[in-house]
């Protein structure tokens, strides 16, 4: 079975504190910065995880089953490249690190070769339209506000963890199919 | 201007931010001052704080646009859903108000001057019952004066949406109302507007479609008169609103000459004096006579019937105009969306109102048609959720 009983999801829920939009142990900082184009909200991984990696502002489409995505940004503190090459939630038995790439004119999406790479002190963005975590026979619905656990796997490193909220979201299409665009 | 933070925004932000380091208890005290904007200021980028002990948009200096949309919540969305949406609608709400997209905003480049929007939310009694907690709150009596429609009335949830540019309006609501429809339905939307904010009206009283001066008497202790400080813990720090749609007779105000419009009121319609005044400030003399023996002041003068004589008791008055359009023969549908917020509706909204509906001469030009009334939960700190007390 790889999707955990519906109380999963209730008890995140409780257990919410915070904010919809944050990881469980995130903080919204509320500074008003001079550009003001930047978001403040950040995921901070939870202790233990690899500390040099945090997403800013992750969240799910939300879907009644089937496919959906997980989007955000991905922020490497350390002075290294970081490369995230799996992705693992208990809403989904397959998920893939996807790029969207245009092929003879149009927009295909297709699994990611090398993950997702980010660089030094550098961000790595996961947007609607661009590289996503795609997430695929999701038997259970994606509410609005709903907190997904997710694990990525770190290359040489640690597994980094943290929590998406559920967001309804009219585009991010995901039309997807199994060996679509593969070479 | 544009594109920096006004200064007073910056002294808002960095001592949110210094505030942040101490704790949320901190943050509050920080942000507990609304930063009302001085009279002459020009517009510009300016922002509100959003987290504090009280929601922002009740004490604030009411800025030149608003929507006021109700949500009726769908049959299935009770007390889980609803600490799935209050969260939601929260993050839309700190990031907007801040000058920063929303989660997923789609139209990101909408958000980046906030124009002192605050975004304001309300539960009404059908909130309270999905759930399954006692209403602190309920729909006003029956007035003789009312002429209610349902489509102004009532409503489980509230979002007041307020903010010096329409656009900055719009953008803040469409992406509140994307992240409501999948737990409620629309009920009705109320848009109103004052004087834009770049006339450096703000603290001078606004003037309504009547041309009167509206709101001269508000409290000036809103810990005493407007912020609730007993009952449930939930709902401390909160308050109380009341929405009525007055609309206004403008058609058959227009016969009435301006002696006539000044008795009606009690006021001058150019100073806003009281007829036994000479300034808009001065107390009103309901005991002066005339030469024939009659009141300056007519016993069934507005100002009279609406008179609060403890200041503790008042209402704050944050009215809007509303101006929806024309009919083909040229009739305006106009009036005020009357926004009061009190501590406690009964002691002190509902003896008001009951004045008027016995008897004001100002009755001849205005109908209320709309009712609603919602608690004003508390504000939150950086890491909760307006409604959080009640519903985490």
């Amino acid at each position: 079975m790889y999707i955990r009983p519906v109380c999963l999801l209730a008890a995140a829920v409780v257990a919410l504190s915070g904010c919809g939009s944050t990881a469980g142990t995130a903080k919204t900082t509320d500074t008003v910065t001079q550009s003001r184009s930047t978001v403040a909200a950040e995921a901070r991984p939870p202790a233990g995880a690899a500390a040099g990696l945090s997403i800013t502002d992750p969240w799910v489409k939300t879907a009644e089953k089937g496919m959906t995505a997980a989007f955000g940004t991905l922020v490497n503190n350390t002075d290294a490249e970081v490369t995230i090459v799996a992705g693992a939630s208990p809403l989904s038995p397959m998920i893939e690190l996807h790029e969207v790439v245009d092929s003879d004119g149009k927009m295909i999406m297709r699994p990611k070769e090398g993950g997702f790479v980010i660089p030094p002190r550098g961000t790595h963005e996961l947007r609607p339209g661009g590289d996503h975590i795609m997430l695929m026979g999701v038997a259970e619905e994606v509410k609005p506000g709903a907190r997904i656990p997710f694990t990525l796997t770190v290359k040489d490193g640690q597994p980094f963890e943290f929590t998406a909220v559920g967001k309804d979201f009219a585009g991010g299409k995901e039309d997807y199919q199994p060996g679509m665009g593969h070479k | 201007m544009a594109g920096r933070i006004s200064r007073r925004g910056l002294i808002t932000g960095g001592a949110a931010t210094a505030a942040g380091a101490l704790g949320s208890a901190a943050v509050i005290g920080a942000l507990d001052t609304p930063s009302a904007v001085a009279s002459g200021e020009p517009a510009g980028p300016v922002v509100e704080p959003f987290h504090g002990v009280h929601q922002a948009g009740v004490a604030t200096a009411p800025q030149a646009h608003a929507v006021f949309v109700a949500f009726d919540l769908l049959p299935g969305t009770g007390r889980e859903a609803l600490g799935r949406l209050m969260p939601l609608l929260t993050d839309d709400a700190r990031r907007l108000t801040q000058g920063r997209p929303a989660l997923a905003d789609t139209e990101p480049e909408l958000a980046t001057d906030p124009a002192r929007l605050t975004v304001t939310f309300g539960f009404g009694p059908g909130l309270f019952a999905a759930a399954k907690v006692d209403s602190p709150v309920q729909a006003l009596p029956a007035f003789e004066t009312d002429k209610l429609r349902r489509e102004w009335s009532g409503g489980d949830l509230l979002v007041q949406i307020c903010a010096d540019d329409a656009l900055t309006v719009a953008h803040a609501l469409r992406m509140i109302v994307k992240d409501a429809r999948s737990f409620a339905k629309v009920r009705w939307t109320q848009r109103g507007f004052r004087r834009s904010a770049h006339l450096g009206v703000q603290g001078h009283t606004q003037r309504n479609l009547m041309g009167q001066l509206d709101g001269t008497v508000n409290p000036t202790d809103l810990d005493r008169a407007v912020w609730i400080d007993q009952g449930a813990d939930w709902l401390r720090g909160g308050t109380t609103l009341v929405l009525r749609r007055i609309r206004m007779e403008l058609e058959t105000w227009d016969a009435a000459d301006r002696v006539a419009r000044e008795f009606t009121i009690g006021r001058r319609l150019d100073t806003g004096a009281p007829l036994t005044g000479r300034a808009e400030r001065d107390e009103p003399n309901f005991e002066r006579v005339n030469r024939l023996g009659f009141p300056v002041i007519s016993e069934y003068a507005h100002i009279r019937r609406a008179r609060t004589a403890d200041p503790a008791a008042r209402i704050l008055r944050r009215p809007y105009n509303y101006d929806e359009g024309l009919s083909k023969d040229g009739t305006s549908d106009s009036g005020l969306l009357f926004a009061s917020y009190q501590a406690d509706v009964e002691r002190q909204f509902v003896p008001v109102q009951r004045r008027l509906a016995e008897g004001d001469l100002l009755n001849e030009w205005v109908t209320p048609i709309g009712s609603a009334v919602f608690a004003i939960p508390p504000g939150c700190t950086p890491e909760g959720w307006i409604g959080d007390g009640l519903l985490a």
